[in-house]
C-alpha cells in the first residue's frame, strides 16, 4: 500500500465513468446468467423482476425478516440489501436451486405453515446442514435469528434442520 | 443514480478525488435499508468497493490485527485467532443483526456510519483502535475515540477512504462486552458497553447513550482511583458527566443511564474500591 | 398426512400475489391523510410530476356508496370531505414504473383544517371530540348473572385491580397485496385475504355491481391472524377503482412500512376488576369493567368487543356476575380482528388478577384456580351450562405436571437467594376460548359447503374457507378423505374463488376445522345420496359409483349440498346477553418459566407448557404448529410488542423498531393435546386456532411477578416498564441491583 501507488493512476479510464444501466453475469444456482440492471436495482428486484426468480420474498425491506435470504458466493444474505451491481461475478443460490428431495425434513417437522418466510428459512437453514461445523460454535436459533416467522413459533423449523443434520449431508 | 465500479484501491481513490460526493458502498447493510423509499438517494453516485481485491481481507501481524475496508464481522467471528485475542470483536460481532447483516456488514461501514448505536466501534475502541484514512493525497492515522466529533460527524474528509483499521494488540487483564437490546438477537442496542483493561489502563466506551459512541472518562478515572462504589447509584455522578441519553422510539434517557450503571457495576463488580 | 401444499412453499414454488404472473399492468398506490382528524381543504398535485401519465381516482370516482361495506357502513373507500385518522386513504395513484409512483405519492399534498383528535381512549371526550351518537361510544355491551352488587358488598374480601393490554401488529410475513383486472366485463380480483365472501360483498355495495360480474379469487395466503379479515376489502376496493378507471389491470403491494402504518392492529385495552372472593379463595362475585380502543370506525369493534366480554369472567364458577364493556371512537388508525378477537385482553386482566387475588388472600395460585375451575353442569358468565364432558382439572394438572411446577418453585427459591443479578419465576393461566362465531352468528351466517364427484371417481370439496398457513387444505383433505373412505390424493381442494365456491362463511373465529370441516362430512355424505350410493359406500368403491353416475349423466355432476343448521338445544338470546355463546370451548393451561436479568431487566421465557383439551386433534403436527405459533406470538405481545403511537400514528412501522421473537427469543414450546372429542365438530375436533393466544401473556407475567414480587399491570412487560417499577420499588442506592 502507500502513495506511489495512488499517484501511478494515469488518464482517465473506464473506471471512471459511472454506470447507470448495465448488463452483469454471474452464477445463478450453478448456471451462467446474464441480466441488465440499473444501479439502484437491489438483487432482489433482479431475480424476481429481471429473472423471474419469485421464489424469493420480499418481507420487509429492511434487513429484519429474512424472507429473502439467498446466498451470496455460499454465505445467507438479504438480497434486500444487496445492490444488484454487487453481484457481479459472484455466486448466487436461490431457493429455486434447492434439491426438492432434501426437504422432507421440513414436511415431517411441520417447518412451514403459511410459507412466505420459508424460501429463506429454507436458504439458511440449508447453509446450516451443509456446515455442520457451525454447531460447535452457535446454536440453531442463533444462526436461524435472521428468519422471522410469525407461524410456526420455530419449533418446527430447529426441528427440522436438526432432523435434516442427523439425516446427513449437504444436500442443496 | 450511478455507480462507478473500481477494481483497484488506487482508482476508488481517484474516484473519489474527482467525485468527493460519491458515497461508497461495502456491504450496503445500512445504505440499502427501505432503500425504495428513499428515492432521493437513488439520485446519487455510489463507488462499489466490492471488486477492489485490495481492500478485502484482514491481516495479522506481530502487534496488531488489520481489519480491511471490506473485512466483515462474519470474517472476524469465522477467523478462531479473534476469539483469542480479541474476544470482545468477535462478542460484537455475533450481537450484530443476525448472520445475513454479519455475513455482509463490514467494520470500516460501522465506523463511518458514524451511529451512536453502531455495534462494532465500541468494542474497537476499547482496544484502542486506530482508523487508516486513504486518499490520494496521502495515508491519515485518527484513534477511534477520537474520530467523532458529534451527531454522525467524524474527522474524515470526503475524499478519504477508510483503508484499515488497526487494532493493537496488547496484554489485558479485564475485557468485557455488553449489548442491551430489547430483543436477543436483531435488536438495535439501547445501551452498549464495552471495557477493558491494558497497559494504557482502563477504558469504558458506552454506546447509545450520547451523540456518537464515546468512551467514558470520569468513569474510568474511578476505576484508575479504585473509587469505592457500593451499588450502581454510586456510578451516576460520573456517568452523568460521561453520557447524555435520551427518549426515543426505541428506550428512554431513563432506562438508559440505570442500565448502563448497573451492566457497570455488575461487570466492574470486583474493581471498585470497595468490593 | 403432512401439509399438502407443503413441498410447493419449501422450493418457493408456491406463488403469492405478488408473484402472480401479470401482463401489461398499473401499479396502484394510496395517498394517505397527514392528521387524525380534520376538514380536508385540498389536495395539490405538485408541479414536479407530469400527472397525465397517472390514474387518479379519489371518492368521486366510486360508482355506489362510498363505504366499505362491514357491520356499519361509517367508513369511507376514499375520504371524501374530513378524515378521521391518520393514513385514512384519500386518493388512488397508478402507474407502470413503482419509483414513479412513489415520488408522485410524495409530490400529492393533502391539507387538513384540523380539528381536536382523541387520541387516549381512556379518557371521556370533550364535547368538541364526540364524533359518534352522544359519547364515541362505538358499542356497549353488558353481561348480567345474579347480582353482583349484593355479593360483592357480603364478600369477605374484595380484591380489585385494573390491566392494560397495548395494540398489536399482525406481521403476516407476506404484505397485504390485491390485483384487479378486467375479464370482459367480470371484475376479477385476486389477493391475500382471509374472506373472500367479505370482499365480494364489499365490492357489490361500493361499486354498485352486482355479483355476475365480480369474481374474488384468494391467493396463497402468506398469514393473516385476523389482519387479512377486514382490511383485504379495502385493497380490492382500492385496485378495483384503478383498474375501472384505468380498462387496465392493477397491482397494489403494501410495503412493509405502509402495511404497519395503515392497516389494523389488536385493540387496546383496560381491563378492571373488582372480585369477592371468601378467605379459602372461593369466588363469590366478578364486576368486570372493559374499555376497548376502537380506532376512528366502527370495523368489527362490536365483536371483538362481544367476544372479550364472554370470556372476561374466565373458566370459572361465580354465581353474580356483571360484565359491562364498551368499545369507543377515538382517532387512531382502526383496530381490527386480531387472533383471538378479544379474548387475550380480557383474559389477561382475569388471569393476572387471579394471581393478584391469591396473593392478597396468601393461598397458592393454583389452589385458587383449582377451587374455581367450571365442572360439568355449572355455568359461565352468560348462564351457558358447561357440560361437554372435558376434565379442566386434568388439564390444569397435566400442564403442573409437565412444566414441573413444584420442583421448579422450590429450586428457584433457593436459585434466587444465590444469584446476584436473576431471578426466575414461574407463572399459570388457566383459560378457555369458544369456538366459532359467538351467539347466533353461525346461525345467522348459515354456511354452505359443497362436495362434487369428479368423473375420474375423486371428489372436490368447494367452500370458500381459505389456507393461510394453519392448514385448512390439510385438514379438509383428511376430513373428506377419512369421510368417504378415499386416498388423502383423490380429495380435490377447489380453489376459494366466488365463482365457484359457495359461501362457507370467512376463515376465521377458530371455525374452520369445527364448523366447516363438520359441513364437509355432512355434504360427504349427501352427496352419496345424490349419487345414489349407499350411505355406507366408501373408498373404491364410492369412486367407481361416481365414476358410473358421470356415464349415466353426461354434462352434470353430482354435488352433495350441506349448510349449517343450530345445533339441538342451543340458544342464545342477544338482547340479554344470556344463553349459549358458542357451541363449545376449549379448556387451556400454560405454565411460563422465566429469567429476569436484574441488570437489564430483560426477560426471558426459559420454557413454556401449553396444554390443552380442543377436542379430537385431526393432524398433530398442524395442532401442534398452531399452539407453538400461537404462543410464541403470545411471548410477543406479552414482553415486545408495542405499538408506539405519536398524534395517531404508529411512530415505529419499521421491523427495525416494532420487534417480533425471533427464534433466540423463545424456548421450545412444549404442547400436549388431551382430547374430548365434541360430537358436533368435524372427527370430533373444537376450535384451537386462536386459543393459544389466551394464555402466555397472563402466564409470563405472573412468572415476572413470582420472579420480582412486583404486580405488572401493563404488557408490553418491556425492560423500560420494568426498570421503571424496580427504581419505584427499591431505588437506586439500595445493594440490590
Amino acid at each position: 500500500m502507500g502513495n506511489a501507488e495512488c499517484h501511478a493512476v494515469s488518464a482517465p479510464s473506464p473506471f471512471r465513468t459511472p454506470h447507470s444501466a448495465f448488463r452483469i453475469g454471474f452464477t445463478l444456482n450453478g448456471a451462467p446468467v446474464s441480466v441488465s440492471i440499473s444501479a439502484s436495482d437491489r438483487l432482489l428486484d433482479t431475480l424476481r423482476e429481471g429473472l423471474g426468480l419469485t421464489g424469493t420474498k420480499e418481507g420487509c425491506g429492511e434487513g429484519e425478516c429474512g424472507s429473502c435470504t439467498v446466498r451470496l458466493d455460499g454465505l445467507p444474505v438479504c438480497a434486500c440489501l444487496v445492490p444488484s451491481y454487487q453481484a457481479r461475478g459472484r455466486r448466487v443460490d436461490t431457493v429455486e436451486g434447492i434439491d426438492p428431495a432434501a426437504l422432507t425434513p421440513y414436511l415431517e417437522s411441520g417447518a412451514t405453515q403459511c410459507g412466505a418466510c420459508t424460501p429463506g428459512v429454507v436458504m439458511a437453514a440449508e447453509w446450516i446442514r451443509a456446515h455442520p461445523d457451525l454447531l460447535a460454535t452457535h446454536s440453531i436459533r442463533e444462526l436461524m435469528a435472521g428468519n422471522l416467522c410469525r407461524c410456526t413459533g420455530y419449533d418446527g423449523i430447529v426441528d427440522a434442520i436438526e432432523r435434516a443434520l442427523a439425516d446427513g449431508g449437504p444436500r442443496g | 443514480m450511478s455507480v462507478f465500479l473500481p477494481a483497484s484501491r488506487a482508482e476508488v481513490l481517484a474516484i473519489l478525488a474527482d467525485h468527493p460526493q460519491a458515497v461508497p458502498v461495502a456491504g450496503g447493510t445500512d445504505l440499502l435499508v427501505h432503500w425504495p423509499a428513499q428515492v432521493e438517494r437513488h439520485d446519487r453516485g455510489y463507488v462499489d468497493l466490492s471488486g477492489v481485491a485490495d481492500l478485502g481481507a484482514h491481516r495479522w501481524s506481530d502487534d496488531a490485527l488489520v481489519l480491511g475496508a471490506r473485512t466483515t464481522y462474519w470474517d472476524v467471528i469465522r477467523d478462531p485467532r479473534a476469539a483469542v485475542d480479541f474476544p470482545l470483536l468477535v462478542a460484537a460481532a455475533r450481537e450484530v443483526g443476525a448472520v445475513q447483516i454479519q455475513a455482509r456488514g463490514t467494520w470500516a461501514g460501522n465506523i463511518v456510519n458514524a451511529s451512536p448505536a453502531a455495534d462494532g466501534v465500541p468494542a474497537l475502541m476499547a482496544y484502542d483502535a486506530v482508523v487508516v484514512l486513504e486518499s490520494r493525497a496521502g495515508i491519515e492515522e485518527v484513534p477511534l475515540d477520537r474520530f467523532y466529533s458529534g451527531y454522525k460527524q467524524m474527522r474524515r474528509r470526503p475524499d478519504q477512504l477508510v483503508t484499515a483499521i488497526r487494532v493493537p494488540r496488547a496484554a489485558r487483564d479485564v475485557q468485557a462486552f455488553e449489548k442491551v437490546g430489547t430483543r436477543r438477537a436483531q435488536a438495535i442496542a439501547k445501551v452498549g458497553l464495552a471495557v477493558t483493561r491494558g497497559p494504557g489502563g482502563w477504558r469504558v466506551v458506552a454506546s447509545s447513550v450520547a451523540p456518537t459512541v464515546r468512551r467514558c472518562h470520569a468513569v474510568e478515572r474511578l476505576l484508575t482511583d479504585r473509587a469505592p462504589v457500593a451499588g450502581p447509584g454510586d456510578l451516576l455522578p460520573a456517568l452523568d458527566q460521561d453520557v447524555t441519553p435520551i427518549d426515543d422510539v426505541r428506550s428512554t434517557s431513563e432506562y438508559r443511564r440505570l442500565t448502563l450503571a448497573r451492566v457497570l457495576h455488575h461487570t466492574l463488580r470486583d474493581h471498585w474500591g470497595s468490593a | 398426512m403432512h401439509r399438502r401444499e407443503g413441498l410447493a412453499k419449501l422450493t418457493g414454488r408456491e406463488r403469492y400475489v405478488d408473484d402472480l404472473p401479470l401482463e401489461d399492468f398499473l401499479w396502484g398506490a394510496t395517498v394517505r391523510s397527514p392528521a387524525p382528524r380534520g376538514r380536508i381543504t385540498g389536495v395539490r398535485f405538485g408541479p414536479s410530476v407530469d400527472w397525465r401519465e397517472f390514474e387518479v381516482v379519489d371518492h368521486r370516482d366510486v360508482p355506489g356508496p362510498n363505504c366499505v361495506a362491514l357491520i356499519e357502513n361509517d367508513q369511507p373507500v376514499l375520504a371524501a370531505d374530513r378524515v378521521r385518522h391518520v393514513h385514512e386513504p384519500v386518493v388512488l395513484l397508478a402507474h407502470r414504473s413503482r419509483s414513479a409512483l412513489r415520488r408522485a405519492v410524495a409530490a400529492v399534498e393533502i391539507t387538513v383544517a384540523a380539528e381536536p383528535p382523541v387520541l387516549d381512549f381512556r379518557v371521556a371526550p370533550r364535547p368538541e371530540q364526540v364524533q359518534y351518537g352522544a359519547d364515541n361510544v362505538l358499542k356497549h355491551l353488558r353481561i348480567e348473572k345474579g347480582d353482583v352488587g349484593r355479593a360483592l358488598a357480603a364478600a369477605p374480601v374484595v380484591v380489585e385491580g385494573t390491566y392494560e393490554t397495548g395494540a398489536q401488529e399482525h406481521v403476516y410475513i407476506e404484505p397485504q397485496g390485491m390485483v384487479a383486472r378486467l375479464e370482459g366485463d367480470v371484475l376479477v380480483i385476486e389477493g391475500s385475504m382471509q374472506c373472500p365472501y367479505y370482499v365480494l360483498k364489499a365490492l357489490m355495495h361500493a361499486l354498485d355491481r352486482d355479483a355476475t360480474r365480480l369474481r374474488v379469487i384468494q391467493t396463497p395466503t402468506g398469514g393473516g391472524f385476523g389482519g387479512k379479515e377486514e382490511y383485504p376489502s379495502h385493497l380490492a376496493l382500492h385496485a378495483a377503482l384503478l383498474a375501472l378507471k384505468a380498462r387496465r389491470s392493477v397491482k397494489i403491494v403494501y410495503d412493509r412500512a405502509e402495511d404497519l402504518a395503515a392497516t389494523t392492529k389488536r385493540h387496546p385495552a383496560r381491563v378492571r376488576h373488582r372480585t369477592g372472593v371468601t378467605r379459602d379463595g372461593r369466588l363469590l362475585a366478578q364486576d368486570i369493567e372493559v374499555v376497548m380502543d376502537g380506532g376512528a370506525y366502527v370495523t368489527l369493534s362490536p365483536v371483538v368487543l362481544s367476544r372479550g366480554l364472554i370470556h372476561a369472567a374466565g373458566p370459572y364458577a361465580c354465581d353474580h356476575v356483571c360484565i359491562d364493556g364498551r368499545a369507543v371512537l377515538t382517532n387512531a388508525v382502526p383496530f381490527g380482528a386480531f387472533r383471538g378477537f378479544g379474548a387475550p385482553q380480557t383474559l389477561f386482566a382475569l388471569e393476572r388478577h387471579m394471581d393478584v387475588v391469591a396473593r392478597t388472600l396468601g393461598i397458592d395460585p393454583v389452589d385458587l384456580r383449582r377451587r374455581n375451575l367450571l365442572r360439568d353442569g355449572q355455568s359461565t358468565a352468560t348462564g351457558q351450562v358447561i357440560r361437554d364432558g372435558a376434565d379442566r382439572e386434568a388439564v390444569l394438572d397435566r400442564a403442573l405436571t409437565l412444566a414441573a411446577w413444584s420442583e421448579k418453585r422450590a429450586a428457584h427459591r433457593v436459585g434466587n437467594a444465590a444469584d446476584p443479578v436473576r431471578r426466575r419465576g414461574i407463572g399459570l393461566a388457566t383459560f378457555f376460548h369458544g369456538a366459532g362465531f359467538t351467539g347466533g352468528g353461525e346461525t345467522a351466517l348459515r354456511s354452505r359447503v359443497h362436495v362434487a364427484g369428479l368423473p375420474d371417481g375423486r371428489v372436490e370439496v368447494r367452500t370458500a374457507n381459505i389456507e393461510m398457513g394453519q392448514g385448512t387444505l390439510t385438514v379438509f383433505t383428511q376430513v373428506a378423505a377419512e369421510r368417504l373412505g378415499l386416498a388423502p390424493d383423490d380429495v380435490v381442494i377447489a380453489p376459494a374463488d366466488t365463482s365457484r365456491v359457495p359461501n362457507s362463511g370467512p376463515t376465521v373465529a377458530s371455525r374452520t376445522t369445527m364448523i366447516v370441516g363438520g359441513l364437509i362430512e355432512r355434504a360427504c355424505d349427501d352427496l352419496r345420496r345424490v349419487a345414489g350410493l349407499a350411505p355406507d359406500t366408501r373408498g373404491d368403491a364410492l369412486g367407481a359409483g361416481l365414476v358410473r353416475w358421470h356415464a349415466r349423466h353426461p354434462g352434470s355432476e353430482p354435488v352433495g349440498v350441506a349448510e349449517y343448521q343450530r345445533p339441538p338445544g342451543v340458544a342464545w338470546d342477544d338482547a340479554t346477553y344470556r344463553g349459549d355463546a358458542y357451541g363449545t370451548f376449549a379448556w387451556g393451561a400454560y405454565v411460563a418459566e422465566v429469567e429476569v436479568d436484574l441488570r437489564t431487566c430483560a426477560v426471558r421465557v426459559l420454557d413454556f407448557v401449553a396444554v390443552q383439551d380442543a377436542g379430537r386433534i385431526i393432524n398433530e403436527t398442524l395442532a401442534r404448529g398452531q399452539i407453538q405459533g400461537g404462543v410464541v406470538q403470545g411471548i410477543g405481545w406479552a414482553l415486545l410488542e408495542e405499538c408506539r403511537w405519536a398524534d395517531g400514528a404508529m411512530a415505529n412501522a419499521q421491523l427495525t423498531n416494532y420487534l417480533i421473537p425471533t427464534a433466540a427469543d423463545v424456548p421450545a414450546i412444549r404442547v400436549a393435546f388431551l382430547e374430548t372429542p365434541y360430537p358436533l365438530g368435524a372427527q370430533g375436533a373444537k376450535g384451537l386456532g386462536e386459543l393459544p393466544l389466551d394464555g402466555p401473556a397472563p402466564a409470563i407475567v405472573n412468572a415476572i411477578a413470582d420472579a420480582l414480587g412486583v404486580e405488572p399491570t401493563v404488557i408490553p412487560v418491556t425492560p423500560e416498564r420494568l426498570s421503571a417499577m424496580r427504581s419505584a420499588e427499591w431505588g437506586m442506592r439500595s445493594a440490590m441491583p
